[in-house]
């Protein structure tokens, strides 16, 4: 891939310089922190609201690592989601419109290394930012319960985790790709988040959704049996390139 | 209810709260202080909303600032630069290889056509022979298919039918040889806003290969020809107009290209802009052959030894400036009345208008011009035909034409194409996923 690596440092040396990288970082320590401290303290704290009187009862699960986890999931995935979808939504669109992308591709670059640059570093940025949430977040557990949860489990949680936030970033940069417009790419990638959801409660194909990784990755942790997961996990891994394969397609002919 | 009541210890306290604050507050005030730059400019141009969306929206707050509220296209512009010196540009340009001689064109297009989804004619039939080391103006009225014209010869769109090389290389499609042997800048440049001057040239030079010590003495070099050496450490963001478009042209000189194509290089520029970039250009000669869309005559005058003159679509004439001139100028009568004469344009161009030997009589608040086909017959005649009037003359003089006059002319008599009847898309992209 022509002019790959140039592009690659282009994009790394752009998130550090717009300050997105710190940004992604800062929340998923933020979130990574918070769930662990959630899940500790929720029950200590509607217990005492409710023996203020007043009559309200509150039913909350007892604190334990396995709630911890599902904290530390549903946390990190929502608003992983969430900096998946911005960091992807402008990628190409905003290139586009501002024409720095005629500019760099009337150079000795492919379009393949152009969009493989802008993928690639989204993907590291999200795996920094899942790398160090997830360490806050054990790190946190650890000091909060006597026994903490399966350390190989949670690897494979965090892994699952990037992953997925990679998956949707690839389908929102192909919105990107398709448009001029950044919302509009990041209204199809909410889109596809919608749809995978939705799929995913179906019986045969639900389990191959990405929405659906999250209670394998969960039975993980909890050193539980998910059962059979190598297809879901297989296909899910192979989705990756096959989006951005599909965004080369569409992008590889493309008037700027 | 207090911290005793649900059991938190003080050690508790600090573990809980002291990140989360200090993370968030962190994050805020990082967020804050990056809004209030000074050189920083924010979708929607409104600080105060972005302040207060950073302060109100939790952590996220920040999060939307830096990924939707910076607008790192623009910055607070820093002024302008001066350009560098025209021996300073000479000397460089003198050490930089000459183009070989050469017989072949440097750009040739053979029923060159752009057609967009819908039907609209966007350039028809164009075929075209720029000669190797030449300054070729590409003339014509907006939409007159000028910028389609060098977006199809430097692979940013593909042609409908036809083909044509470049450099000797067959263009369609972006990247590759074709892209080696070219520069290219569009119409209004935009980079990216956070990258310095000097880190643009140097990934550009990156793309085209060049490394190490001649990377640096070739970013140094371009640097001085556009006159940018001590603002090449600044954000781009924050450079002028003018200086956008000198970076401009020093990226797309950074490869020694064989061929620069330049898009409306000067309109958005001030005259002394236009002025710098002109003796950019003009300087290049024998380096390049540049290929430069314009529809500022004085300046193609100025600078270029061919031109083609294009009109909706269609290639009008194309040919050495002299040549035009001497095939397609009439002489031209230029007639000035003293002031305070009420009428006096009037009563002037009604005498001369129907005179056999008046091609065209034009009218300004000032003057008036009497386009003619036999300067032998008309000269003697225009005085007595003005003495009859009464009008009081200042001045009375043969001017010379000038290639705005042809211009003018030619794409008067091109008029528009009978085409048949179109419907413009609203919306969408076409079969290959292009902009309709």
């Amino acid at each position: 891939m022509m002019g790959f690596r140039v592009l690659l440092l282009k994009e790394l040396r752009e998130q550090f310089r717009t300050n997105r990288f710190v940004a992604v970082a800062a929340v998923f320590v933020f979130f990574g922190i918070l769930s662990p401290l959630t899940d500790r303290y929720m029950k200590e704290l509607f217990d005492a609201i409710g023996s203020q009187g007043g009559g309200m009862t509150f039913t909350v699960p007892p604190p334990s690592p396995d709630g911890a986890a599902a904290q530390i999931l549903k946390n990190l995935s929502e608003f992983g989601l969430i900096c998946a979808l911005l960091l992807a939504m402008g990628s190409v669109a905003w290139e586009k419109e501002r024409g720095t992308a005629g500019m760099i591709l009337t150079k000795p670059a492919s379009r393949a290394a152009f969009l493989a640059a802008k993928l690639i570093a989204i993907a590291l940025t999200l795996g920094f930012a899942t790398f160090l949430g997830c360490a806050f977040s054990y790190g946190y557990v650890l000091i909060l319960y006597p026994s903490p949860f399966s350390f190989g489990g949670y690897v494979a949680m965090a892994l699952l985790l990037w992953w997925v936030l990679v998956g949707f970033a690839a389908v929102t940069m192909l919105g990107s790709s398709l448009t001029r417009s950044a919302v509009a790419a990041a209204g199809i990638g909410f889109l596809a988040f919608l749809v995978m959801s939705i799929v995913g409660e179906l019986p045969v194909i639900g389990p191959y959704m990405p929405t659906s990784l999250g209670t394998t990755a969960l039975d993980l942790v909890m050193g539980k049996d998910p059962g059979f997961v190598l297809g879901p996990i297989l296909f899910n891994v192979a989705l990756v390139p096959a989006l951005f394969v599909i965004t080369w397609l569409t992008f590889r002919h493309q008037e700027l | 209810m207090n911290a005793a009541t649900i059991g938190l210890n003080a050690a508790t306290i600090a573990l809980v709260v002291i990140p989360l604050v200090i993370l968030e507050l962190g994050l805020k005030l990082y967020a804050l202080y990056d809004l209030f730059a000074e050189d920083r400019r924010v979708r929607g141009d409104s600080k105060i909303m972005w302040a207060l969306i950073i302060a109100v929206a939790s952590g996220i707050g920040p999060l939307i600032y830096f990924f939707v509220g910076r607008d790192d296209s623009r910055g607070i512009s820093m002024g302008n630069v001066p350009a560098a010196p025209a021996a300073s540009i000479a000397r460089i340009l003198a050490t930089w290889p000459a183009l070989a001689e050469s017989t072949d064109a440097a750009v040739s297009t053979t029923g060159l056509t752009k057609r967009y989804s819908g039907g609209v004619v966007a350039l028809e039939d164009l075929n075209l022979m720029v000669p190797s080391g030449s300054i070729f103006g590409f003339l014509g009225p907006n939409g007159a298919g000028k910028t389609t014209t060098l977006r199809l010869l430097t692979g940013l769109a593909t042609a409908t039918a036809g083909t044509g090389t470049v450099a000797g290389v067959k263009i369609g499609g972006t990247g590759g040889e074709l892209a080696r042997n070219i520069g290219y800048l569009d119409q209004d440049p935009r980079f990216y806003g956070w990258m310095r001057g000097r880190e643009l040239l140097t990934m550009v030079g990156q793309l085209h290969g060049l490394h190490g010590s001649a990377l640096k003495q070739r970013v140094g070099e371009v640097l001085e020809i556009i006159g940018l050496t001590e603002a090449g450490g600044r954000r781009i963001g924050g450079y002028s107009g003018g200086m956008r478009q000198r970076l401009g042209i020093g990226q797309a000189l950074i490869n020694q290209p064989r061929v620069l194509f330049l898009d409306e290089p000067v309109s958005s520029l001030d005259p002394e802009g236009r002025r710098d970039v002109l003796e950019i250009i003009s300087r290049l000669r024998g380096t390049a052959t540049v290929f430069m869309s314009t529809h500022i005559l004085n300046d193609v005058e100025r600078v270029c030894d061919r031109v083609a003159i294009l009109n909706f679509g269609h290639l009008v004439i194309e040919g050495p400036i002299a040549e035009l001139l001497d095939r397609y100028v009439q002489p031209i009568y230029e007639l000035e009345p003293e002031p305070q004469q009420p009428g006096s344009i009037d009563r002037l161009a009604a005498s001369l208008r129907g005179q056999p030997w008046a091609h065209e009589v034009k009218t300004t608040p000032d003057t008036v011009r009497v386009f003619v086909d036999d300067p032998k017959v008309a000269g003697p005649a225009i005085l007595p035909l003005v003495l009859g009037t009464g009008v009081i003359l200042v001045r009375f003089e043969r001017v010379r034409p000038s290639l705005e006059d042809v211009f003018l002319r030619l794409v008067a008599e091109s008029g528009p194409p009978i085409l048949p009847p179109v419907t413009v898309p609203v919306w969408g992209l076409d079969g290959r996923g292009g902009r309709r």
